[in-house]
């Protein structure tokens, strides 16, 4: 059930980040061409792999509960932050998150750039695709190095990671348009849930406490942070009508 | 700005996030739960109550602002 609950949340939060970074890399290769953009995508690339290095075997030897309690707070955090944002769109207080808009607006960005050459690379969409990579690269190395650890297991948090980069970099390729129909939006409220899910649970682990039924208790979580963000959504959703009336 | 500042802002944006008070909340949290954990006390209902309890002031507070 965990190694499951494991993939899933890898794959769900890998792909939501590659999708955003797809976006850029688009927005860079129509707009400055594919050398520069692809050169951009394969220096950050090799940045990540070099942070994997170094970092993935530094984590395997700090004590579990030590690790369990910051990776803990860290994934609460996150997933808060993400929940949150999920919350608002859900209940129309804030603007869905609209790929189709975003990749126009740094298409529009790309194409009024100045263009200046370097080794026979447009440096603009090198920095564009680079730093979009990294950014949201680092997001997923992130997700996969701690859940991977915490749970004992990188190569399955990695497995959902890559499961998330073929589909997400086959379907680019295939369409070479934004993933507009990826419900992005519902992917981020799934990763909010999950994020703090494994959060709550590994930071009371981490500080102490000892859950009834031990790594079962994963589900009665779950399903705790999945209603009380629906009832969330519900409330909101009666105030936003409230407001309007 | 200078590039260290820069570099504390993307690592403070990225961890924290655009409302601090959920990260103090959490780790308000985190301190009860390993203080009652360490007195005896069986503290697993006290994170899934704070995490929910932080959400909805953090909630409350940007639909205000």
């Amino acid at each position: 059930m965990t190694a499951g609950f494991l993939v899933l949340s890898s794959f769900l939060a890998s792909a939501v980040e590659m999708v955003e970074a797809l976006t850029i890399v688009l927005a860079s290769g129509l707009a400055r061409g594919w050398r520069s953009s692809l050169t951009g995508v394969g220096a950050a690339v090799v940045v990540l792999l070099a942070a994997v290095a170094a970092l993935g075997p530094a984590l395997t030897v700090i004590p579990i509960d030590a690790l369990r309690l910051v990776v803990g707070a860290l994934l609460l955090v996150f997933g808060l932050q993400w929940l949150r944002k999920a919350i608002l769109r859900a209940s129309g207080f804030k603007a869905q998150h609209d790929e189709d808009a975003i990749f126009a607006s740094e298409l529009e960005e790309a194409r009024t750039a100045e263009r200046r050459e370097r080794a026979g690379v447009d440096w603009y969409g090198f920095v564009l695709s680079f730093k979009g990579v990294l950014l949201e690269g680092l997001e997923v190395v992130f997700i996969v190095l701690t859940f991977g650890s915490t749970q004992g297991s990188i190569p399955l948090a990695a497995l959902g990671a890559a499961a998330a980069l073929v589909l997400v970099a086959g379907v680019g390729v295939a369409v070479r348009a934004p993933l507009a129909r990826v419900p992005e939006n519902t992917m981020k409220f799934a990763v909010g849930v999950m994020l703090t899910t494994f959060g709550i649970f590994w930071s009371t682990e981490g500080a102490g406490g000892q859950w009834p039924g031990s790594d079962a208790a994963l589900v009665a979580v779950l399903a705790f942070v999945v209603a009380s963000s629906a009832l969330l959504v519900g409330l909101l959703r009666r105030r936003a009508v409230l407001a309007t009336a | 700005m200078s590039r260290i500042a820069s570099i504390g802002r993307f690592w403070w944006d990225f961890v924290v996030g655009d409302d601090w008070r959920v990260a103090a909340g959490i780790a308000v949290a985190i301190g009860a739960t390993a203080a009652l954990a360490a007195g005896g006390v069986s503290v697993w209902w006290l994170m899934p109550l704070a995490a929910v309890l932080v959400l909805y002031v953090s909630l409350r507070r940007s639909i205000a602002a």
